[in-house]
């Protein structure tokens, strides 16, 4: 009779069993990401094709040097750390968001519900969705930025470390809210109408569209409370000159503010899946 | 109690607020049987069905399946159960097999997945995706998601609903070759033919209570069986149920030379079906 009983969730037998269905999860959900057309462009081109298009329109940008004067670097240089972080928000809130609540409205979450998925299994293969699709397209960005447009990428391995912890730090938490807010939209056909303005409003603020030192003050500060701008700045910090950092708030690459804003939003994320996740409201 | 009562359903009911949508509904399945809930729309088939596979709460009454409170049963005791909900309409971009096979690899027995494709008729099909497929051929694939655990007890909502004459008959050949393996199976249909062929019990739930039950071949009692003669006499279509049907028609041919549009019916499922729901409502409305 073994092998017709589930071992327990705790123990080690149990955990092995949820690690892989955990795992399969992973790649059923990256194999149907990569069949819906429409995300495909909305959440893993649309970084690509914004970039190719600010960095045409705008040849250079000019920044406060901090000294009274002004420096200019190039557009692309500029949009492709922003870009990246903007991929990194697609691929976790607005992918997730849209996606859970279409499967929360159309019935898949309730036929899981009848089945012995582990919830965290199903929640992993999200997650890695996020993940796996993420550098991919982090990957197309790289390539465009550098091939099309000529950006300088780092050669040292340090920069390429900064760029793995934020982006992986970055792509969960994003993941994790993304999921969370999938709770707000009251049906499928309404999601997208809910979360898109929600991701584009907080990327204005918080300069992946517009150069971070020109929006107003106050929307600098608020713009703190909420991770994109973190993410933005992680990747500029792993991507650009050092000298670069003259341009930033405090003239510096405030690293351990990233690590942190984007720690407590993963925690925060965690802990919202948690509270709000659930494969049916039981009536 | 026996251990082979897979399904024990005592007085449940459920409201929501002031609206009561089941009264006083007992019924039970044992190990290896198929009941059909059979009902009205409207009338607390899914409501009951939904409560027996955890998806509802109820407001009261005693409910076990597989000797658990589905309401506070784990993960564990869904792998005992295969769940066909009524279609949803929405369909994967996964194909036929990727969508058995993550499915699969959740139960601890699952059945071969190429097997379960095959038993639903949709082995030309296996890799193309769900969505591309035809509406009842995605009814199939959810048939197929609901046996691929192998469970031990199998609940089909509507299963057949859009299903041309042939695909519910080849429908009921797969059901057959479940039971046959012993599967314990609660289904609730509209088409009472299908009650008929493969439920070995009937509960009939009207008006949010059991009206009737018995096996498809003695529910409603041997009166809801009489057989009705029909004719037509001065424009009219007349009918009367007897137990001497032939001495029915003898009188009328007596009376009235070659009875115009003559017909001796035994009632089938459907009629005995009809006259249950009808003097339910009649009782209601009383």
């Amino acid at each position: 009779m073994s092998r017709t009983t589930l071992p327990r969730a705790t123990s080690a037998a149990g955990l092995a069993r949820t690690m892989r269905i955990a795992a399969g999860r992973v790649a059923y959900e990256v194999r149907t990401y990569f069949r819906q057309l429409d995300q495909v462009f909305f959440t893993f081109l649309f970084p690509v094709l914004l970039l190719g298009l600010f960095a045409s329109v705008f040849e250079t940008m000019t920044f406060p040097d901090g000294a009274g004067g002004s420096t200019e670097i190039p557009a692309a240089e500029y949009y492709l750390p922003a870009m990246l972080a903007s991929g990194i928000l697609l691929s976790g809130v607005q992918n997730l968001g849209v996606d859970v609540a279409i499967a929360r409205t159309n019935g898949t979450l309730k036929r899981l519900a009848g089945t012995p998925m582990p919830p965290i299994a199903y929640l992993a293969g999200k997650l890695g969705q996020a993940l796996v699709t993420g550098v991919a397209q982090a990957v197309v960005l790289l390539l465009v930025g550098r091939l099309a447009f000529g950006v300088e990428l780092p050669s040292e391995a340090g920069a390429w470390a900064t760029f793995a912890w934020v982006f992986v730090l970055g792509t969960l938490s994003s993941a994790l809210l993304g999921i969370a807010l999938s709770r707000l939209p009251r049906s499928g056909r309404s999601a997208t109408a809910v979360i898109i303005p929600i991701v584009l409003v907080v990327q204005f603020g918080s300069g992946i569209f517009i150069q971070f030192s020109l929006l107003p003050d106050w929307m600098q500060q608020a713009s703190q409370a909420l991770p994109v701008a973190w993410m933005a700045l992680g990747m500029r910090a792993a991507l650009l000159p050092d000298e670069y950092a003259a341009l930033e708030l405090d003239g510096v690459w405030n690293l351990g503010g990233v690590a942190l804003a984007l720690g407590i939003w993963l925690v925060l994320g965690l802990v919202l899946v948690r509270l709000t996740f659930r494969w049916i409201r039981r009536s | 109690m026996a251990s082979s009562r897979l399904v024990d359903v005592q007085h449940l009911s459920k409201s929501y607020g002031d609206h009561v949508a089941l009264e006083d509904v007992s019924l039970h399945v044992d190990e290896g049987e198929t009941l059909a809930l059979l009902g009205p729309n409207g009338a607390g088939k899914s409501t009951t069905i939904e409560i027996l596979e955890g998806y509802r709460v109820r407001s009261g009454g005693h409910v076990r399946v597989l000797g658990e409170d589905p309401q506070r049963a784990g993960v564990a005791w869904r792998a005992g159960l295969g769940i066909v909900l009524q279609s949803s309409g929405e369909a994967s971009v996964a194909t036929v097999r990727e969508e058995l096979r993550a499915l699969a690899a959740l139960f601890p027995d699952a059945r071969e997945v190429d097997e379960v494709i095959d038993a639903v008729g949709l082995s030309g099909h296996a890799g193309r995706r769900i969505a591309s497929l035809s509406g009842g051929q995605q009814r199939r694939v959810e048939v197929a998601m609901g046996i691929v655990g192998r469970p031990r007890l199998l609940f089909l909502d509507e299963p057949t609903t859009g299903f041309d004459a042939e695909a519910r008959r080849d429908f009921w050949t797969l059901i057959r070759s479940l039971q046959d393996e012993g599967t314990t199976i609660l289904l609730t249909t509209h088409y009472l033919e299908e009650a008929a062929r493969l439920a070995d019990r009937i509960v009939v739930v009207a008006d949010r209570r059991v009206a009737a039950e018995g096996t498809p071949t003695s529910i409603g009692g041997p009166e809801a069986r009489l057989p009705i003669v029909r004719w037509r006499e001065a424009g009219a279509v007349r009918e009367e149920r007897t137990h001497a049907p032939g001495v029915l028609v003898a009188a009328l041919i007596a009376r009235l030379g070659e009875p115009e549009d003559l017909e001796v019916v035994r009632p089938s499922l459907e009629d005995v079906y009809l006259d249950i729901v009808r003097a339910d409502r009649a009782e209601a409305a009383a």
